[in-house]
């Protein structure tokens, strides 16, 4: 199977920064709001570069995402930047009549997103903000995996027309993709070949679903590795094709399995090809504090997890 | 100067559009849109430098945005009349497949309207990053934007009132509709606000009042002098005072006309003291 290299732990936030820092250069129309997080977003070198388009607005995110629509209106392409927390839950009706039902070209950038934020605990770790933001008509929701693709996307949603929800998290985790790679709003990326089961997963769980699939390997599993970078609009046929040759399939995600990328598999699949399928993801609870490993070890979201859970689903078909 | 019989004989017109278009679909809001007909027609007729085609961007010319989205009757009426689009499609207000949805929308690429507004307390902001948008495009033209009362009670207002003067946003105007009435009675009941004024001055606006928010001569002063001192380093709010149901006699001073809408014989009241002037849609 085909395997890949980590070429050095990294967070995806500081990709998001790197993509934001070069859209500074390349596109003048790009501006950036953020609220009392500058250094959490890495989007110290926007600001310092372009201090004219960059706007601190303080710990209002309401106002944020209010000021940011205005500023489409004259062209202008707001990315908005702070916790996926404050991105979402608590500006919900802000992003759906300002943003995404007045169709503006607004980026909701959304650092620390899921449990992996670690010690802060729950009040800052949000498990629903995919499901918030995928029930947005027109909303496009996107979950990257590692830092370079992080970068890629930061760059390629500047040249979408329309809302986006870029998510993306604060440990550093494996750098695997890659660099200067092309990144395609809504098309799924094959990392292995297998035909036991299909593994798809999104974020920080793509590398562990990765780590899981050589242990398969080993005991005699051949896994199929999806990485689900964009939940909205999903790749369907990626799926369905992936699907058609396994005949079982495991989501993985760091999110609640309410609202997440499971249940967007598990409709089209339920319309085209219904198929066993076991979830990675939270059950319906909250987070609390502890390391990220910790975390993902104890809320069932590692490779371990997902070896578990294609055992699992292998023998269910 | 401009002829101030004919923007009387417009604001006449628009409290017919406004009672007609409730009346046709039994609901709407007509109290606060009579309340705000007479500065409407003087923003749109006199006040604003607008491109006679509608372009999203907006760029070089004057802005408006209606926070408080439940007055799009009166919004809708002058609009049309001044050609965003033909007024016989005020006839479609609030039906299926309108393009006059409840609330204002940009959903349906109504002409004239720039963002979404209903859910209250949303506009200021909007208005402040089209404001700001236009200082990066290096265009000098100003935004204009209106509010209810009530609608301050919404805190995003003040997070938008605290940003608009800590960054000395000065090409905004931003106008409160001060009627003193929300749905569930005067705001004074409802939730005190205490002085609307003493704050907009704490937070550093350079606030001025028009008395009579009804009388078109009154706020075409009022509005000359608050554009006057744009770009002075302080956002501009204006204090319109109103009165809601304006113009119809037993829809004035009260709530009870928030969002309600007259049946055949109090249309047929209401219409009659509002002759037809720039003739019916």
């Amino acid at each position: 199977m085909k395997t890949y290299t980590n070429t050095g732990n990294k967070d995806t936030r500081s990709g998001f920064g790197a993509g934001l820092t070069e859209l500074g250069k390349t596109n003048e129309n790009v501006v950036a709001l953020c609220a009392d997080l500058i250094g959490s977003l890495k989007m110290d070198a926007f600001k310092a570069n372009h201090p004219e388009r960059f706007f601190q607005v303080g710990i209002a995110e309401a106002n944020m995402m209010g000021l940011a629509a205005g500023m489409t209106i004259g062209g202008k392409i707001p990315f908005t930047g702070t916790f996926a927390n404050f991105s979402t839950g608590r500006v919900y009706d802000q992003i759906r009549q300002s943003i995404a039902y007045s169709d503006k070209n607004v980026k909701i950038c959304a650092s620390h997103a899921g449990i992996t934020l670690g010690e802060d605990g729950a009040t800052h770790q949000i498990l629903e903000d995919i499901g918030l933001m995928k029930m947005l008509p027109g909303m496009t929701v996107i979950n990257t995996c590692d830092f370079n693709q992080t970068k890629a996307a930061t760059l390629a949603i500047a040249d979408h027309h329309g809302p986006v929800y870029l998510r993306f998290g604060r440990p550093k985790v494996a750098n695997f993709t890659p660099e200067n790679q092309t990144f395609e709003i809504g098309k799924a990326v094959k990392l292995t070949e297998g035909n036991d089961v299909t593994i798809v997963a999104t974020g920080h769980l793509v590398w562990e679903a990765l780590e899981a699939a050589k242990a398969l390997n080993d005991k005699g599993i051949s896994a199929e590795v999806i990485n689900i970078h964009t939940i909205k609009p999903l790749d369907d046929k990626a799926i369905i094709d992936s699907v058609k040759k396994t005949g079982c399939i495991v989501t993985a995600e760091e999110h609640n399995y309410l609202g997440g990328l499971g249940e967007s598999v598990s409709r089209v699949l339920s319309q085209h090809l219904p198929t066993p399928q076991e979830f990675v993801a939270t059950r319906d609870t909250f987070g609390e504090s502890g390391t990220p490993a910790q975390l993902l070890e104890k809320y069932g979201l590692n490779s371990a997890a997902i070896i578990k859970a294609a055992q699992t689903v292998t023998k269910r078909k | 100067m401009a002829d101030i019989k004919h923007l009387e004989d417009l604001v006449t017109q628009v409290r017919r559009d406004i009672l007609r278009m409730v009346h046709k679909v039994n609901s709407g809001h007509p109290g606060g849109s009579l309340g705000c007909a007479e500065f409407f027609v003087a923003l749109y007729n006199e006040l604003m430098e607008r491109n006679e085609s509608f372009e999203m961007d907006g760029i070089g010319e004057d802005l408006f945005f209606l926070s408080n989205g439940h007055i799009s009757p009166v919004y809708y009426s002058v609009l049309a009349r001044v050609g965003y689009f033909p007024v016989d499609e005020l006839n479609t207000f609030r039906l299926i497949n309108s393009r006059l949805q409840g609330h204002p929308t940009t959903h349906e690429g109504l002409p004239g309207v720039r963002i979404a507004s209903g859910s209250l307390g949303q506009g200021m902001s909007v208005a402040l990053g089209a404001a700001q948008a236009k200082k990066l495009n290096n265009d000098n033209h100003l935004v204009y934007s209106l509010h209810g009362d009530g609608e301050l009670q919404e805190g995003q207002n003040w997070e938008a009132i605290m940003y608009a003067a800590g960054n000395k946003v000065d090409n905004i105007i931003s106008t409160i509709d001060l009627n003193g009435q929300q749905i569930d009675g005067s705001t004074d009941t409802v939730l005190p606000m205490g002085s609307i004024k003493g704050k907009f001055e704490a937070f550093g606006w350079d606030v001025l009042e028009i008395k009579d928010g009804n009388n078109v001569e009154a706020i075409l002063n009022g509005m000359s002098e608050a554009k006057s001192r744009t770009g002075k380093g302080k956002p501009v709010c204006v204090l319109l005072h109103t009165v809601m149901g304006n113009g119809v006699d037993f829809m004035m001073h009260t709530h009870a006309w928030h969002g309600k809408a007259p049946n055949d014989e109090q249309l047929e009241i209401g219409l009659a003291q509002n002759a037809e002037t720039l003739g019916d849609y």
